[in-house]
């Protein structure tokens, strides 16, 4: 890593110290002012008022100045830090986080995805922040970055692990039932094991079919090894009973490729019992995946 | 409201001298001072619905997981939360109530300018609260978008969003039409003597106050339409897939929805404006700036919307325009803060309940105040943006200040208006115990902010457990404090001692009318002269 090179961290947090200080002191002062009047002037010893002073000049003039100079100063410590979080530096890596309800996928260079955001330690990442369809907010609390993830626009954010380790991710934008459990972490590992990670082939080749659904979020709500989550796991679903509500309702149906097709394409019209109506419509799905989502579900018991 | 009648036997005056009793005599009434107290329960029903929603969300944020409820529950209870204090109990709030009560009394007025109008903003609120109650329970169920409403989100949700905009969108009109009678009352209702420079600072407060309301409020009305237009006819105006854009519906949310905040903030500086110069014995100090600070803000105000959006992807340059425009709308309330301390300065002081509240009001307000700064730099901003630190900073403002002003605007003017007072003991055991609580509540969430939980968060990783128990026992004791003090507050109000005169020596015009006051409120038309704040000349001890 560069020397010269500024962390995001290094350039918010004494931002942070100096209006932190700042406040700390002016609160000292008002209460300690404010304590000490009430004490003094409490009309136990105070039984009439000693001053009938309604202002003064020259008090108004210097505590409109000195405020006035103070906050200037941190506007100006805080627009220069928030410059720093705005400048990627040359050479950064690309990676491009796509946020949708509620999963994040992060996608490399070479066409490689992953549910976790893995970069090479000391290396400036820029993470083009992406939506497929709400408002979500990619954090990363401990390298002091956030930013909206827009559908239809595109923002970005840098930062540089310095440090191998393991870092939360959180969606910050409120986005809907599983708002809080939208969550990622960033694996800094070393710059040699990353190259390896990266050009390493899918372990196994698991089946394409759970690669889609990967790849659309799916898993984010429905587990595929018994799990419950936000929605009903997708384990030994076919050929099973489903209690299901259907135009207000209740009914069994029987689970077959109709089943699982329609609950893909209109997933609010047959809703599974014990669950709320908030699955989203994948977009993007072509009629090639949908079959070949449906027959991996088809296998999974 | 019979029972009320009875009840107050010590109460003459409005209560009693129109010779009209029953509900009709309330909820027909164009008595300012009884439109007040319609709007006063109203609002103060409305809080407990909060309080109470609010003691829930802590609940579950208890521990980790699933602690009392789910994740749909929990999402639609914090918007109704939300919806609830801000449109139904915080902006309406101080102006309404206390304002509809004291703002005409206090300039020799007998009542608003247009009384009719007034009453058509208290039926107006009715309704609309109505009808967002109605949104809770009918369709897709309570909102669960935040009271924020961000698109794309609440244009696809299944649940009732566009009934509850709707009743947001009715009590907007509410708003405007209180906005428009206060600004023609103040002007052309004055009575003889009452210039510009003797109007008490609490009226000033709403005159910049109704300002706001009448300038910005149609654009939250307008927005609102835009929502329920692209839910039901799927206009597209927010979708980028149809060229919209949903960073502008976050623009016109906030050009309102900021100057809103000071529609809520600015009355409670006025009520603060007044108790401590009366428990202080001593004129207050900068009249002349407090006054200015209030259009200051009110003008100013109107356009820092942007700083909530430094991370929504708006330009580089915009962020630093509005951040340097926050900045510069955080001097005026500086400075009514340094001359509300200074107004202590060599009095003569009483800590009775209304002092203690507006004493409270200035700590946590400067609090509230100080991590606003943090909110401001651009830097910061990016870190705590969306965390707990907000909610803690905004309840800092919005409940350390606004409410604790609106609860010492009750032990102050209520025993005026019923002829009977509350008991000082417990109202300061009550005070205490929300003092205390409060700030381990909203503290606590401030720190989770700065260690990075966000907000509007069901659920969270177990790093931040310890501090999450720590706000809910505070959010205990600070309920505990609230029962006390309202319980204490409705007995004394009802059954408590006779409350006469002029006890804490105000030298406002209200202070000089019978106790209650009559329904036209002066004997003989008001000749004033001598400044609000005049304790020795308007001859009170």
């Amino acid at each position: 890593m560069d020397n010269q090179l500024l962390t995001t961290t290094q350039a918010v947090d004494p931002v942070f110290l100096f209006i932190f200080a700042a406040c700390l002191l002016l609160l000292i002062g008002i209460t300690a002012a404010m304590v000490w009047f009430v004490i003094r002037y409490h009309r136990s010893r105070a039984p009439e008022p000693t001053s009938q002073a309604e202002g003064s000049l020259w008090l108004e003039i210097a505590w409109t100045a000195l405020p006035t100079l103070l906050v200037l100063a941190m506007f100006y410590y805080g627009w220069s830090g928030y410059l720093t979080l705005r400048s990627v530096p040359p050479g950064a890596l690309p990676i491009t986080a796509v946020g949708r309800m509620w999963s994040w996928s992060f996608q490399y260079q070479n066409g490689k995805t992953s549910a976790k955001l893995y970069v090479p330690v000391g290396k400036p990442i820029q993470v083009n922040v992406e939506s497929r369809d709400v408002l979500h907010g990619f954090y990363i609390p401990a390298f002091r970055i956030k930013r909206d993830a827009v559908p239809g626009m595109k923002n970005h954010v840098w930062f540089v692990a310095t440090r191998p380790g393991s870092y939360d991710i959180f969606c910050s934008q409120y986005c809907g039932t599983s708002h809080s459990g939208m969550i990622s972490t960033v694996e800094a590992i070393p710059a040699d094991k990353f190259a390896a990670w990266l050009n390493e082939g899918p372990k196994g080749a698991p089946h394409p079919g759970l690669a889609l659904l990967e790849k659309h979020g799916c898993l984010g709500c429905h587990s595929v090894d018994g799990s419950q989550k936000v929605g009903p796991t997708l384990k030994g679903v076919f050929g099973s009973k489903v209690p299901v509500t259907r135009g207000g309702k209740p009914s069994v149906v029987l689970a077959d490729e109709a089943y699982l097709r329609e609950s893909i394409l209109a997933p609010t019209a047959a809703v599974v019992e014990g669950f709320p109506p908030i699955m989203p419509v994948t977009a993007d799905l072509s009629e090639a995946d949908l079959k070949v989502i449906v027959d991996y579900l088809k296998g999974l018991k | 409201m019979s029972s009320v009648q009875t009840t107050t036997a010590a109460a003459g005056g409005f209560w009693r001298d129109s010779g009209k009793t029953g509900i009709g005599s309330w909820i027909f009434s164009t008595d300012h001072k009884r439109i007040g107290l319609l709007y006063l329960y109203s609002v103060l029903g409305f809080f407990l619905v909060g309080a109470t929603l609010g003691l829930l969300l802590r609940l579950e944020l208890m521990t980790p997981g699933r602690t009392i409820m789910g994740a749909t529950t929990y999402n639609a209870l914090f918007t109704v939360h939300g919806v609830v204090m801000i449109f139904l109990f915080i902006i309406p709030g101080i102006p309404a109530s206390f304002g509809n009560l004291v703002m005409p009394i206090q300039i020799g007025a007998r009542d608003v300018a247009f009384p009719r109008l007034n009453l058509l903003s208290w039926w107006l609120y009715a309704i609309g609260a109505l009808v967002v109650l109605t949104a809770l329970f009918t369709g897709g169920g309570a909102p669960d978008t935040g009271w924020t409403f961000y698109v794309p989100f609440s244009a696809r949700t299944g649940t009732n969003v566009s009934v509850a905009v709707f009743g947001v969108f009715i009590l907007g009109f509410s708003s405007i039409l209180t906005g428009i009678n206060f600004v023609t009352t103040i002007h052309r209702l004055r009575a003889e003597g009452m210039n510009w420079g003797r109007l008490p600072l609490f009226v000033w407060s709403l005159y910049a106050t109704a300002w706001v309301q009448i300038l910005a409020t149609p654009i939250i009305a307008i927005t609102l339409v835009l929502v329920i237009a692209e839910r039901v006819l799927g206009t597209g105006l927010f979708d980028p897939g149809r060229g919209g854009d949903p960073i502008m519906f976050q623009h016109l949310f906030w050009i309102y929805s900021h100057p809103a905040v000071y529609i809520m903030i600015l009355p409670a500086m006025g009520v603060v404006s007044e108790i401590i110069p009366v428990f202080s014995r001593k004129p207050i100090f900068g009249y002349k700036m407090i006054a200015f600070s209030s259009i200051a803000i009110a003008a100013a105000g109107s356009l820092v919307w942007g700083h909530h959006m430094y991370t929504s992807g708006m330009s580089d340059t915009a962020v630093m325009v509005f951040s340097f425009l926050t900045f510069i709308v955080a001097i005026p309330s500086a400075i009514k803060v340094f001359n509300w301390v200074s107004t202590l300065y060599r009095g003569s002081i009483s800590l009775e309940a209304p002092m203690l509240f507006a004493l409270s009001f200035v700590l946590l307000f400067s609090i509230g105040g100080l991590s606003g700064l943090i909110l401001g730099a651009a830097a910061t901003d990016v870190h705590v943006h969306d965390t707990h630190f907000v909610v803690g900073h905004f309840h800092y403002v919005m409940f350390g200040g606004t409410g604790f002003a609106f609860f010492g605007a009750a032990h102050y003017w209520l025993p005026k208006f019923y002829g009977r007072r509350y008991k000082e003991k417990p109202a300061l055991i009550g005070w205490a115990l929300m003092f205390v609580g409060f700030n381990v509540t909203y503290f606590t969430m401030q720190v989770l902010g700065i260690r990075g939980m966000p907000r509007r968060y069901y659920d969270y990783l177990p790093e931040f457990a310890p501090l999450n128990m720590v706000a809910t026992v505070g959010s205990w004791i600070l309920a505990a404090g609230l029962i006390i003090m309202i319980v204490n507050l409705w007995r004394g109000l009802f059954w408590g001692e006779p409350f006469q005169g002029n006890p804490w020596g105000g030298a406002t015009l209200e202070w000089s009318v019978p106790t209650p006051p009559p329904t036209e409120n002066f004997e003989e038309e008001p000749v004033v002269s001598h400044g609000p704040y005049d304790f020795k000349g308007a001859g009170v001890p």
